[in-house]
């Protein structure tokens, strides 16, 4: 062994919105917190957010969290958690005008309120007429949150811990979680980071599909490691396309740019939304837009050369607007599409965005998991925030700007729950396990010594190639069934990668093979959980069951990864204030 | 490449990973098609480059600003034409 150990309070592993948000709760309260990261923590994926954060403020029009609430159960399609739901929304003025505060640069009205945006989905009195409720720092807004969060920390004393790599949970013979082992890339050292609380805030893990909006570092560890150390994962059928990705690069044009007026187009010139959605037309939810222009295009009306995407129209916006309200956005499409879209329109298609489910929590950021009669009982000592987790606000299908907010509010309560556990229950350390960090040994001892494997990055297009073909925006039975049987070949040979490199000091190549092991656990889920659910739900779009079957389905999937294996717990219909909010069709 | 050591270079490397998948994709290829043959004053410019905020860093790219710096604006211009 002799694997180095460090103490600590609280260890947070994640430095992005949702890292950095729960771990000033806890610095602030005067724990002694470390947050790891693999890459500088203002580097964080949350840096790509551009379109905005939602908070039903009402500067703009009026607004109320009520309504709030309600798109977000309608545009979860009825799987979200509405406790959970009701808490984000109700919550989310203060924590805008809390980031206000902390010095976030927000753009504003003339009267010097925070201007709000229109954003998809995002309406007044229950679906009736679009609002305003998007707030946004230009085009920066997720970056302009990282660096305020991030200086906040600094000032509170937050420890970070730069260029490692966390490997494994440790728990111990309870169940409980007592720490990380981690990676320190500098000097290619396993330590042993124990703790009374631990917190996953590791993002996304979009790089599973070949299609992706999200940047190389979304790598799903979080949940790679919650599958290794036996913690279910919930809802991983659901996925979310955004609709407008440059075709053939994944760039994403934020949503923004049909709040100020963009228009989609098929090849005939016509804005076919609508005919899909008279009401919200360009506005109405992403899956539903997403699922709109793949109809256009199966039906033959595509634009290009193989009639594969759809025109996003700006230009009779005028360059003014064009450069003033959406600056990013035209160097984007001249980078990654090759055209000015003060001229021309530019071609997008669905691109893989954002993953509803994650490790399963409450409201508190507890992470909760079946134990005898108990669907939802606490695994002490472990909480999760952020894309990772799954509260569940977003259901099958998360409106946009509410992830932003997921962040800075269950990041917060997550922080909160943390600090009361660790005050009230845990006077101190719980006990190491003998074979605390045997896993992750294990694990780099086998790419050292494997011979006759594959390369990393050949496995990892064969596992992105796969959920792209088998579990994109149109799904089927057949189509998934396959998905199945291939996923499970690509993680056969993930066991047999191999690296040339088997130096210890900043050996990326050994981080990359450890990454596409959490990858193909979040790919191998996503298959698994699809390929059992028998109806339509928000981004899930069963073409052999097109309709929602609440009777059956309104239920949320959890994935066991040592069996390979899906139980499933009931949604929670109880809101903490309001009535219920029952299913509808969803129309727009 | 003698002035910098391979650890380095791994370095680089792996601050070369950003937040922005806009950014991954230039960089993956200059990495690919450029990087091994840069001369340690280019190697240079490319790391200070890199201190960048991501945003920043591909305004820069992206031909929206300017650096003062004309050796590392060299590397820009790779960057702009890969
Ligand atoms: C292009 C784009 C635009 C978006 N725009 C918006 C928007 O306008 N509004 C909105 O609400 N949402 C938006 N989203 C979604 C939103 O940005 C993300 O869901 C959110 O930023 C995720 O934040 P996070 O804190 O959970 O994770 P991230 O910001 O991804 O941070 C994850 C952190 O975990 C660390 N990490 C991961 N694995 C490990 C490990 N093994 N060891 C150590 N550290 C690790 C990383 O280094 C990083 O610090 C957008 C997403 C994309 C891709």
């Amino acid at each position: 062994m002799g694997v180095p150990v460090r103490r600590f309070d609280a260890v947070i592993v994640g430095g992005g919105g949702a890292g950095l948000r729960a771990a000033l709760q806890l610095s602030e309260s005067g724990l002694k917190t470390a947050v790891l990261s693999k890459v500088f923590p203002t580097r964080s994926h949350t840096v790509a957010a551009q379109g905005g954060i939602s908070a039903s403020l009402g500067n703009v029009q009026e607004d109320r969290w009520e309504w709030h609430m309600y798109d977000t159960v309608k545009g979860s399609d009825w799987l979200g958690d509405q406790d959970a739901i009701e808490f984000m929304c109700r919550k989310a003025p203060e924590a805008v005008i809390e980031l206000e505060h902390f010095g976030m640069p927000f753009d504003r009205l003339e009267n010097g309120k925070i201007y709000q945006r229109p954003f998809g989905g995002h309406t007044q009195n229950n679906g009736q007429t679009p609002v305003q409720r998007a707030c946004a720092a230009a085009d920066r807004t997720g970056h302009a949150m990282l660096h305020t969060l991030y200086q906040r920390n600094v000032r509170a004393n937050t420890q970070f811990f730069v260029e490692w790599m966390a490997l494994d949970l440790i728990r111990d013979a309870d169940g409980d979680v007592v720490g990380v082992t981690a990676l320190e890339m500098e000097t290619g050292e396993v330590f042993i980071l124990h703790a009374k609380a631990v917190l996953f805030a590791t993002g996304g893990a979009g790089r599973i599909y070949a299609a992706s909006t999200n940047a190389f570092i979304n790598t799903g560890d979080g949940l790679g490691m919650c599958v290794r150390a036996g913690i279910p994962l919930e809802d991983m059928e659901f996925w979310q396309f955004h609709p407008t990705g440059v075709a053939g690069a994944g760039v994403l044009i934020t949503e923004g740019v049909r709040g100020e007026g963009g228009i989609l187009l098929n090849s005939n010139g016509e804005r076919f939304m609508e005919r899909y959605a008279p009401n919200l037309k360009d506005l109405a939810p992403r899956d539903f837009v997403a699922r709109s222009m793949e109809q256009e295009v199966l039906e033959g009306r595509g634009c290009g050369p193989n009639k594969d995407y759809v025109l996003l129209k700006l230009d009779h916006l005028g360059p003014d607007i064009i450069k003033q309200r959406l600056p990013g956005i035209r160097e984007i499409a001249i980078k990654f599409a090759g055209v000015d879209p003060i001229k021309e329109p530019i071609p997008v298609i669905p691109t893989c965005h954002y993953m509803m489910g994650g490790i399963p929590t409450n409201y508190r950021g507890e992470v909760v998991i079946p134990q005898g009669d108990n669907p939802e009982s606490r695994v002490n000592g472990f909480f999760a925030a952020g894309e990772c987790a799954c509260a569940s606000v977003h259901g099958a299908n998360r409106l946009g700007t509410n992830s932003l907010l997921d962040l800075v509010v269950f990041g917060k309560s997550a922080g909160d729950s943390m600090v009361e556990y660790i005050k009230n229950e845990m006077p101190t350390w719980k006990d190491l396990p003998a074979d605390a960090a045997d896993r992750s040994l294990a694990r780099i001892a086998r790419l050292d010594g494997q011979t006759n494997g594959e390369e990393v990055a050949d496995v990892r297009t064969a596992m992105q190639r796969t959920v792209q073909a088998r579990a994109a925006v149109f799904r089927n039975a057949d189509n998934l069934s396959k998905g199945v049987t291939e996923i499970q070949q690509v993680a056969e040979r993930v066991k047999r990668t191999q690296i040339k490199d088997k130096s210890k000091v900043f050996n990326t190549a050994r981080v990359e093979a450890l990454e596409l092991e959490n990858l193909i656990e979040v790919a191998v889920a996503t298959l698994i959980a699809a390929d059992a659910r028998k109806e339509s739900r928000g981004a899930h779009a069963h073409a052999d069951f097109p309709n929602r079957d609440d009777e059956v389905w309104m239920k949320h999937s959890l994935y066991y990864g040592d069996e390979r294996r899906l139980s499933y717990k009931p949604v929670h219909t109880k809101p903490l204030s309001v009535d219920y909010i029952p299913p509808k069709e969803r129309t727009f | 490449m003698t002035d910098f050591d391979p650890v380095e270079l791994k370095r680089i490397r792996w601050h070369s990973r950003r937040g922005l998948l806009e950014l991954d994709l230039v960089l993956e290829r200059f990495l690919a098609q450029r990087f091994d043959s840069l001369s340690p004053a280019e190697m240079s410019a490319y790391k200070a480059l890199l201190e960048l905020p991501d945003n920043d860093f591909l305004d820069v790219v992206n031909g929206k600003t300017d650096l003062d710096d004309p050796s590392i604006m060299q590397i820009v211009e790779i960057l702009r034409a890969i």
